[in-house]
C-alpha cells in the first residue's frame, strides 16, 4: 500500500519523504485548498522546487485543489489547476464537480484523485466520478467500515485511499456547514473549519470556557486538558443528556487495522495533518513506514510510537470498526 | 417566483405525515411539493402505505410532485432504493446524493440542496446532464446565488428560504448515540422530537437541532425580507422546509409577500405568530455567519 503524507511547508515535505512517504499531498497558499491556514502551504515557486525534490527522491506530489470554487471567481481555481499541471504534479486532488469537469476537458492526461471533500461513500457515487471525469483514485470519507470499504473495492473501477491517522471528521466531509453557521467561514468555501480567528477563551472562576464565534463550545475544569474547540467535538446539552453529543475529541488511529485494510483492497493510506509540525509529520510517517514494513514481512505491527503523537488525546478506529452500527 | 415545499426532514409517523400533506394539497399556495425520506432509510417503510395516497392527493391538487432521494447512501439496500426511485417513470426525482445522478443522467431531474453546487461551472455540468431545477446549498451567499442563477437561465434556481437549516449529515445517528442505542436497534427515538432535538451550549443558549443522522440549525431561516434581492438575482423558486407549525399559513405569508400583497415587515410579524418558537435568521444569504439575522 502507498503511504500518502501531508505537508504544509516545503520543509515538512522533505521531512515526510525522508521518513518514508511514497507520496506527499500539499496545496497552494490560498483559498483553493482545504487547509487554508495562515503561514501554511506553498507558493508557486515552492511547489515547483518541492516537486523537483520529490521526483529526485522517487516520491510523488499530489496537489490538493479541493475547496468548492466561489461562483463568479472560478478562474482562481482554474489557474491553480493549470499551474499544478505545469509544475509537474503527479495528481490533482479535486472535489468540485465543475472543477473536475474543467480538469477532465482541459488536461485529459492529468491524473485526477477525488478528494474526501466530495464524500463519495458508495460505488454509485464513485462510478459517477469515474465515468464523467476519469477519476483514477477516490479518497474515501471517514464514515465507512472496513467491510464497506472491501465491498466498494469489489465494485469500484478505480483505486481507493483511506485515512489512517490524524483528525477525524464525524460528519460526511464536504457536506458540513456547522463551522460557517457559527463563524461565516466554512471548509467548502474558505478551506477552514472552526477557524482560530474566531476562537476565544475566557476564565470563569476555576473553569476555562472555549468559544467559537458567539457560541460556547466547551467548559473545562482546572485539571482538565482543553482541546481545540472544533465545533463537532464540543460539549453541549440536550433534554436527553449532555456531553460530547457528536464525538469525543479523539483522533483517528487505524494502524492496528492495516492488515484488514490491505485485505479490503485499499491502494493507499493517508495521514491527515497538513497543519502539523515537521517533527510531528516525521514521527508519524516513520511509524507508519515501519508498520508497513512489518506488515509486508509478516511481523506484528507495533504502534506504541504513535501514542506520543496524539498529544494526550484519546484515539479511535473511527467508523472502520463501526461499533455503533 | 414560485414556491416549493421541501420534504419533511423529521420522523413524524405515517398518520401525522399523511394529514400534513392532505392539508398542503388542499390549502397551501405552493407550486411544487418534494416528498420522500431524505434523512434515514430506516424510516421509509413507515410511510410506504400512505405514500401513494399522498402523491395522488398532491397531484390531483395540481402540485408538481417531486420525489426526494436519500442524502447519504452507504448500504446496498439504500443504493437499490435510490435506483428504484430514479426509475419510477412518473415523477421527477430530486437527487440529494451524487449516487442518485448515476441513474438520472440524460433525463429531466432536480438537484437537491444537499448536493454541492457552489458555482456556475457545476450548475452548467448538471444542466448538461438534464437537471431542470437546482435547489442551492443553504450556506451560499446572495452573490453566489446570483452568479449561478444568471448563468443558467433555463434551469429553475431555488433557494432554501424557510425552516431549520440542514447543516450536516453523518453515517452516525446522534439520536441513537444520546440514548445509548446502536443505530440498527434505535427504537426510532428520533420520532420523539418532531421538530428536532434542541442542542444548547453549556451556557444554555439554543444552538443546533439533532434529527437522527442529520444536524440542523436551531434557528429557522427566513428569507422573507430578502425576496426582492433574490428575485433580482434571478432566483426562480423559494423552498419552505416543513417545521412543526402551520406550513399552509407559512406558505400563504410567503406567497403574499412575493406577490406584493403584503409588506415584508408585516409578513415577518405574521410568520412569528404562526411559528412562535422560532428565532429567524438569514445570515448565510447575507454572507455572514448562518446564525445571524439582518
Amino acid at each position: 500500500m502507498e503511504l500518502v503524507c501531508p505537508a504544509g511547508t516545503p520543509a515538512a515535505l522533505r521531512a515526510a519523504i525522508g521518513a518514508g512517504a511514497d507520496a506527499v499531498y500539499c496545496g497552494f497558499s490560498d483559498e483553493t485548498n482545504a487547509r487554508n491556514f495562515p503561514g501554511l502551504n506553498f507558493s508557486r515557486e515552492e511547489m515547483g522546487e518541492s516537486i523537483a525534490y520529490a521526483h529526485a527522491e522517487k516520491a510523488k506530489v499530489l496537489v490538493a485543489i479541493n475547496t468548492f470554487p466561489r461562483a463568479g471567481a472560478t478562474a482562481i481555481w482554474r489557474r491553480a489547476v493549470d499551474d499544478a499541471v505545469d509544475l509537474g504534479a503527479d495528481a490533482l486532488i479535486v472535489a468540485d464537480i465543475g472543477l473536475l469537469d474543467y480538469v477532465a476537458r482541459t488536461h485529459p492526461h492529468q491524473r485526477l484523485h477525488l478528494s474526501v471533500q466530495a464524500a463519495a461513500a458508495n460505488p454509485d457515487s464513485i462510478q459517477f466520478y469515474v465515468d464523467n471525469f476519469a477519476v483514477r483514485r477516490v479518497v474515501l470519507p471517514r464514515v465507512l467500515s472496513v467491510a464497506e470499504i472491501a465491498a466498494i473495492n469489489l465494485d469500484a473501477s478505480c483505486e481507493t485511499e483511506v485515512f489512517v491517522f490524524g483528525g477525524l471528521c464525524v460528519m460526511a466531509e464536504g457536506r458540513c456547514s456547522l463551522s460557517s453557521y457559527a463563524t461565516g467561514q466554512s471548509p467548502n468555501m474558505h478551506g477552514v473549519c472552526s477557524p482560530a480567528s474566531h476562537v476565544s477563551y475566557r476564565q470563569e472562576g476555576d473553569a476555562l470556557v472555549s468559544r467559537l464565534g458567539d457560541f460556547t463550545i466547551n467548559r473545562f475544569a482546572a485539571d482538565e486538558p482543553a482541546p481545540y474547540p472544533t465545533l463537532c467535538k464540543g460539549r453541549f446539552s440536550t433534554k436527553s443528556g449532555s456531553g460530547y453529543i457528536f464525538e469525543d475529541p479523539a483522533s483517528l488511529d487505524a494502524a492496528a487495522l492495516l492488515p484488514a485494510l490491505r485485505d479490503a483492497g485499499v491502494t493507499a493510506l493517508k495521514i491527515e495533518g497538513r497543519q502539523r509540525s515537521r517533527a510531528y509529520i516525521e514521527g508519524v510517517v516513520r511509524a507508519f513506514r515501519e508498520a508497513l514494513e512489518a506488515l509486508d514481512s509478516g511481523r506484528p505491527i507495533v504502534t506504541s510510537g504513535l501514542a506520543r503523537m496524539t498529544e494526550g488525546q484519546t484515539t479511535t478506529s473511527g467508523a472502520y470498526r463501526k461499533s455503533w452500527r | 417566483m414560485r414556491l416549493t415545499l421541501g420534504p419533511v426532514l423529521f420522523h413524524w409517523g405515517p398518520q401525522v405525515w399523511r394529514d400534513f400533506y392532505f392539508r398542503i394539497a388542499d390549502e397551501a399556495p405552493v407550486d411544487a411539493v418534494v416528498v420522500g425520506e431524505v434523512v434515514c432509510s430506516k424510516r421509509a417503510p413507515f410511510y410506504g402505505d400512505v405514500f401513494p395516497d399522498v402523491i395522488e392527493r398532491l397531484a390531483a391538487a395540481g402540485k408538481d410532485v417531486i420525489l426526494a432521494s436519500l442524502a447519504l447512501a452507504t448500504l446496498p439496500r439504500e443504493r437499490r432504493q435510490m435506483a428504484e426511485l430514479a426509475g419510477n417513470g412518473l415523477f421527477m426525482v430530486e437527487a440529494n446524493d451524487v449516487a442518485c445522478l448515476q441513474h438520472l443522467a440524460k433525463r429531466p431531474h432536480a438537484i437537491g440542496p444537499l448536493v454541492n453546487v457552489y458555482n456556475e461551472a457545476t450548475a452548467a455540468f448538471f444542466a448538461r446532464q438534464g437537471a431542470r431545477r437546482i435547489c442551492l446549498p443553504p450556506e451560499l451567499p446572495l452573490q453566489s446565488i446570483a452568479a449561478i442563477a444568471q448563468s443558467e437561465p433555463n434551469v429553475l434556481t431555488e433557494v432554501f428560504a424557510f425552516g431549520n437549516v440542514p447543516l450536516a449529515i453523518s453515517a452516525r445517528c446522534y439520536h441513537a448515540r444520546l440514548h445509548k442505542l446502536a443505530k440498527d436497534n434505535c427504537r426510532f427515538v428520533c420520532g420523539n422530537d418532531p421538530d428536532g432535538l434542541a442542542v444548547d451550549t453549556l451556557d444554555g443558549e439554543r444552538f443546533l437541532a439533532i434529527n437522527g443522522v442529520q444536524t440542523l440549525s436551531h434557528t429557522c431561516a427566513s428569507l422573507l425580507g430578502d425576496i426582492p434581492d433574490l428575485a433580482a438575482a434571478g432566483v426562480g423558486a423559494l423552498r419552505l422546509s416543513p417545521q412543526l407549525c402551520d406550513m399552509a399559513a407559512v406558505a400563504l405569508v410567503f406567497r403574499d409577500v412575493m406577490d406584493g400583497a403584503c409588506e415584508a415587515g408585516h409578513g415577518h410579524e405574521l410568520l412569528a405568530a404562526v411559528y412562535p418558537e422560532a428565532r429567524f435568521t438569514n445570515g448565510f444569504a447575507r454572507g455572514m455567519a448562518g446564525a445571524e439575522y439582518v
